[in-house]
């Protein structure tokens, strides 16, 4: 008799790749747990995620970073959009989309004040920002894509360490014509909450 | 205008939702309700099964049968706990349930309190939607929606947890059905360019085959089914959930598909040019390995979730919609066709089945009674116009492959989850839902017992069910298995089984023990002419094999005979 290994499912190597996904949702408590079970489930991990209230009131916008093959995000966004509450889901590749994340860090007044780091570096080379200056320390703050926040940090690190250094989720804006607004006044129009059958 | 209560506001959408009958459990945090459900015995009929997964199984097999939405009752903590189950196995089965839990005050909800459990966060991957209401100003809104959302589009299940004080609360009632949503879809809109894609490739093919899923019963399109094949003359089989949609004597209907399904419709599945897939989602146990399934063939799929489409298989065509009405509108461009030489390949593939399976099963000369002659017997002495409830395991496969069904939503069974201990409640669920009709139970030793306490649900209600106990004191599926890829390392599977008459006995269940094949047609004779509940024990041989079979990741291709 023939024996075929019954547990041996291919695991096919597919390309991945990092995709944004921005969902529209309703404010409702417990979306989010929805929401991350659905790439729980398929044991994907989320490395940004961005929840935050839109211009149209009781509409809520999550941005999803996530690394994954375009057949498995295609599956996970079609089940995102199948959940009631949720108005819609797009899916962006990195061209289809500007985005931008915010890092605050958090440096020594002594450290910052040795050489010229403030003008030479922070200002002049990476943009940032001070925000805050007090006795004992000082915020800086950048906005930027994470490999330029990063860079940042690498190069502060090397004049002392930084007391504390937090980063944002991303948020997208596509590159579409879509407006939020109408886009959810068309989606109350569309006649698809009864079977009409002529 | 007069304030009623929470609970009472409960029970007048029930009714106006036309709930006639509920299933359920009381406990601490359900009492307000259990109280206001006492003031409407006349309108709303209760029944108190004997656990919660019973109470939901029952409400999944009253909904299967009668296409309305299966109501359950439970308390927090244990009680909402003890329905996850059923309410895993209503999501992959798309049935219609909405389901009521009552859950600690509000002002104790996360301090883990008495019975107390997070029954949203719980439920949320198995249910099409929940909500806790802790105000019962939110009853009307969020109960209409409940019922909505459960059976509308592909149906499933919702879960809506109220807590204590809401239950109690004096509030001002009115109640208006929910007709809309803004971010719920259910019903898309029909893509006629879609249409006119699938009318070419189904007038140009030479080799279609339709399967048919549980989709065409849900959408209640058994008469455009037919419709559909006999003017175009394309063969239909059947997924597991799918079969009685179609009556397995139509003379397009050329069998079951799957895992244990006939050999035809598995083989030609291969040599197809066009599968037209109706309402069903490709699961594993129809398609083994997928790349290697339909090879020859371009794929149409009628399917109302747009998620299910291109998520296994990916299609050709896709007719994103309900099934009724894509074969309403289908059905104009279809030419009138007959494809003679081709139905006839599916007669040799039986010929074949019948010669090296079913033929040995029915007439051998063995002492011991088989599964299968039970079930053929069955199936002749009832015209197959009975309700079966199945289990899971061998005798569901047998069930399901030698049950030859005449009418529409009468095969009930737990497809997607495979739960055991599914077929006794969902059988007395299926009886209230369609008291007229036969309701016959088949259950293996193992499955029995996993919810056998609903006998006592049974005994006390007087609800008909017949029930088969095919016996063969093991885990017989699991055992089968043990028996072909785990070099008969029988791994925990025998059974010493406690003697079934005398639990009936004790229950008040009228029964019977069968274990010579000269007395079985006789013992069935008597369950069937019984006007009450009744079980049969049947004593079956001990190590009997399901065949065909394809081996779980294989091709249809390779279909086992032996």
């Amino acid at each position: 008799m023939k024996k075929k290994g019954i547990y041996q499912f291919k695991r096919s190597k597919k390309e991945s790749k990092e995709y944004t996904l921005s969902v529209l949702t309703e404010n409702k408590a417990g979306l989010l747990n929805h929401i991350t079970i659905i790439f729980n489930r398929r044991k994907m991990n989320i490395d940004s995620l961005n929840v935050s209230s839109t211009e149209v009131k009781g509409v809520s916008r999550f941005t999803i970073v996530v690394n994954s093959s375009k057949e498995k995000i295609i599956k996970v966004v079609n089940h995102i959009n199948k959940l009631i509450d949720v108005l819609a889901a797009f899916l962006y590749e990195e061209d289809e989309i500007y985005y931008q994340e915010i890092a605050l860090y958090k440096l020594s007044t002594k450290m910052f004040l040795k050489g010229d780091l403030v003008e030479k570096i922070i200002i002049r080379k990476y943009g940032a920002k001070i925000l805050k200056i007090e006795e004992d320390h000082i915020i800086i703050q950048k906005t930027g894509t994470k490999v330029g926040t990063q860079k940042l940090y690498d190069e502060l690190e090397k004049f002392g360490s930084i007391l504390e250094f937090v980063r944002s989720g991303r948020v997208a804006v596509s590159k579409s014509k879509r407006k939020t607004k109408n886009f959810i006044k068309e989606l109350e129009k569309i006649k698809s909450n009864k079977l009409n059958i002529k | 205008m007069k304030k009623i209560s929470g609970s009472d506001a409960i029970m007048q959408v029930l009714v106006k939702e036309g709930v006639q009958t509920i299933f359920g459990y009381p406990g601490g945090a359900i009492m307000p309700i259990y109280d206001a459900l006492y003031n409407y015995s006349d309108k709303l009929n209760h029944i108190l099964t004997r656990h919660e997964q019973g109470a939901i199984h029952a409400a999944q097999g009253y909904s299967r049968v009668s296409g309305k939405v299966g109501v359950c009752f439970a308390t927090s903590g244990p009680g909402a706990t003890n329905l996850i189950t059923g309410l895993a196995d209503a999501q992959i089965d798309s049935t219609p349930l909405v389901c009521i839990t009552g859950q600690v005050p509000s002002h104790l909800l996360g301090t883990d309190a008495f019975q107390e459990s997070d029954i949203i966060g719980i439920s949320m991957p198995v249910t099409k939607w929940n909500n806790q209401i802790t105000n019962a100003d939110k009853i009307s809104e969020i109960m209409s929606k409940a019922f909505y959302i459960a059976a509308s589009g592909r149906p499933g299940p919702v879960l809506i947890d109220i807590t204590k004080d809401a239950q109690f609360a004096k509030i001002k009632f009115t109640y208006k059905k929910c007709e809309k949503i803004r971010s719920y879809h259910p019903y898309p809109i029909l893509n006629k360019d879609s249409i006119k894609k699938a009318s070419d490739l189904i007038n140009n093919s030479k080799k279609p085959l339709i399967l048919v899923g549980q989709g065409v019963l849900l959408s209640n399109a058994e008469k455009e089914l037919i419709q559909f094949s006999e003017k175009s003359g394309i063969p239909m089989a059947s997924t597991l959930l799918g079969l009685s949609a179609i009556s397995c004597i139509h003379k397009n209907y050329v069998g079951f598909l799957g895992m244990h399904g006939n050999y035809g419709p598995n083989i030609k599945t291969n040599e197809a040019d066009l599968l037209i897939a109706i309402g069903m989602r490709f699961d594993d146990r129809v398609t083994g390995d997928t790349s290697k399934y339909g090879i020859n063939a371009k794929i149409i799929h009628i399917e109302i979730d747009q998620s299910e489409i291109n998520k296994i298989i990916k299609v050709d065509v896709a007719i994103n919609a309900d099934a009724k009405q894509a074969l309403i509108n289908l059905l104009p461009f279809i030419n009138k066709n007959e494809y003679k030489n081709w139905m006839s390949e599916f007669k040799k593939c039986d010929e074949i089945e019948f010669n090296k399976i079913i033929k040995k099963e029915l007439n051998h000369d063995g002492k011991e009674i088989k599964m299968t002659e039970v079930i053929h017997l069955i199936s002749e002495m009832t015209d197959g116009k009975s309700i079966i409830v199945t289990d899971v395991g061998q005798h569901q496969m047998i069930a399901s492959r030698y049950y030859k069904f005449t009418k529409p939503k009468s095969n009930i069974t737990s497809g997607g989850l495979g739960t055991m201990g599914f077929a006794l409640p969902a059988s007395l669920g299926a009886k209230l839902g369609q008291p007229k009709r036969e309701v016959i139970a088949i259950i293996g030793d193992g499955g029995i017992q996993m919810t056998i306490q609903e006998l006592a649900t049974i005994s006390q209600y007087n609800i008909g069910v017949k029930i088969i106990l095919l016996n063969n004191n093991f885990l017989g599926m699991v055992r089968q298995w043990q028996e072909l890829f785990f070099e008969n390392r029988y791994s925990f599977t025998e059974m010493k089984n406690p003697d079934f008459q005398k639990i009936a006995e004790g229950y008040g269940i009228k029964n019977n023990k069968v274990e010579n094949k000269s007395k079985l047609k006789k013992s069935i004779q008597k369950l069937l002419d019984y006007k009450n509940a009744y079980l049969l024990e049947v004593v079956v041989e001990k190590e009997e094999n399901v065949f065909p079979m394809v081996t779980s990741g294989d091709s249809v291709s390779n279909i086992r005979l032996e």
